[in-house]
């Protein structure tokens, strides 16, 4: 049972694997040694899809937005967006067209991303092994994780395109000099000081994309790794699932806000001058 | 540690759902929510407005209404003045008709009477001549007696 429930877990934490092996596509154990270049293609096309029912709905709403009496779809995002846009004014007061859609995007599809958490952790994994196995594979060779947000890829990529805009707005707002001024006279404002200011503030810029990423990984993984632990238990599964997915209605929406809100606190530093 | 391309797909499926969101989501929305904020904010003011035109109308009928009151018991008053004006005129008219009437009455009747006195008066001194003629027993000449007569007539 041990080794059983072992390989369980480790099942449901594995990614599809797709890569490039012997000049054609391989997927999962044929990838191991692929290194860098390979692509988790569930984390890929969870994601994507999320974000496709995402913005579609948004843009179908946006299309037919009407300036009277809105539809129950419309007031649905319309309230979203104000929330987001209201958190932005709260914090951010220049003017940028770019940091409320970036936060709006943010929010909603790491919501949305979070939220497949909700689906219990055998359906999904079950559904693709037997569509596996009507394709001839072995259906323990079938991997699918089906939350985005469980994968370092995914959060990673969400902080370093976050990382890259606070050093794109530094650099724009205060010039080259100001950002470097930034990174080297703080915070202590003399001379004998540049090395010891620019290690503090290389640790703490660096640090900002880093912990962005690992917040929403961690918390995200671990609750999923304990969904997972849940469903090893047998029949008391059921009251305790619940109760576990219910204390994810705070972690779910709580994650997605604070990514998007450390978000919008990032890029108005960068565009304070100091 | 698991990176891999992952990573660059994630990435570059990031930039494209952003630059989405900030050019075909973002903009209509927000601009539909400010346009019936706008008409909004429009209909209240209206509404207010409206409000304080109806104050203003109110205030206006109540004028009205006090300035019409006032000009009724104008009317009115004129009125019962003239209504008055005629009843004295009237009574006036009716007094002098009166007393002309009175007057002319008291005038015929004078003249009636001057009349009937100086008829009498003929007729008595007819009378008296004709007692006397017969107490003489002849015939007064008329002429040569008118003188007595004349006397006679105006002793009556």
């Amino acid at each position: 049972m041990a080794a059983d429930t072992g390989s369980y877990i480790n099942h449901h934490l594995t990614n599809a694997k797709m890569c490039m092996a012997d000049g054609g596509v391989a997927f999962n154990h044929a990838c191991e040694n692929a290194g860098f270049w390979t692509l988790h293609v569930d984390t890929l096309g969870w994601s994507i899809a999320l974000g496709l029912i995402f913005l579609l709905t948004f843009r179908s709403v946006a299309k037919k937005a009407t300036t009277g009496v809105p539809g129950k779809l419309q007031c649905a995002v319309e309230m979203i967006i104000d929330f987001v846009d209201s958190s932005v004014k709260e914090t951010f007061h220049g003017k940028n067209a770019l940091i409320a859609p970036l936060s709006l995007t943010i929010f909603v599809w790491v919501l949305l991303m979070n939220a497949m958490d909700w689906v219990p952790v055998d359906w999904i994994p079950t559904i693709a092994g037997q569509i596996g196995a009507l394709m001839g594979m072995d259906p323990h060779d079938v991997y699918i994780k089906s939350v985005p947000t469980t994968d370092m890829n995914m959060t990673f990529a969400l902080s370093l395109g976050v990382f890259f805009l606070i050093i794109y707005y530094s650099i724009k707002v205060k010039g080259l000099g100001g950002f470097v001024k930034e990174l080297t006279l703080q915070p202590f404002g003399h001379w004998a000081f540049i090395p010891v200011n620019f290690i503090l503030e290389s640790v703490t810029l660096l640090a900002r994309p880093v912990s962005l990423a690992l917040r929403l990984f961690g918390n995200l993984y671990a609750g999923e790794l304990i969904f997972i632990l849940i469903a090893t238990i047998g029949l008391f599964q059921l009251p305790v699932h619940f109760l576990w997915a219910a204390f994810h209605l705070l972690v779910i929406p709580l994650q997605a806000f604070i990514f998007m809100m450390l978000t919008i606190v990032y890029l108005s530093l960068a565009h304070e001058d100091h | 540690m698991n990176i891999n391309a992952t990573l660059i797909g994630e990435s570059i499926a990031f930039i494209v759902f952003v630059i989405f969101c900030m050019k075909f989501v973002w903009p209509p929305i927000t601009a539909a929510i400010e346009e019936r904020q706008k008409k909004i904010a429009d209909g209240l003011a209206a509404s207010d407005r409206a409000a304080k035109d109806l104050e203003l109308a109110q205030e206006n009928i109540a004028a009205k209404l006090k300035e019409a009151k006032a000009q009724a018991a104008e009317i009115i008053d004129g009125a019962k003045k003239r209504e008055n004006q005629i009843i004295e005129e009237a009574a006036e008219k009716a007094q002098t008709e009166r007393d002309k009437i009175i007057a002319s009455g008291h005038a015929e009747i004078e003249s009636e009477r001057n009349r009937a006195r100086e008829e009498l008066r003929q007729q008595v001194a007819a009378l008296a001549v004709s007692g006397a003629e017969k107490i003489l027993e002849r015939s007064i000449d008329d002429a040569a007696h008118s003188d007595i007569l004349d006397k006679l007539v105006a002793e009556l």
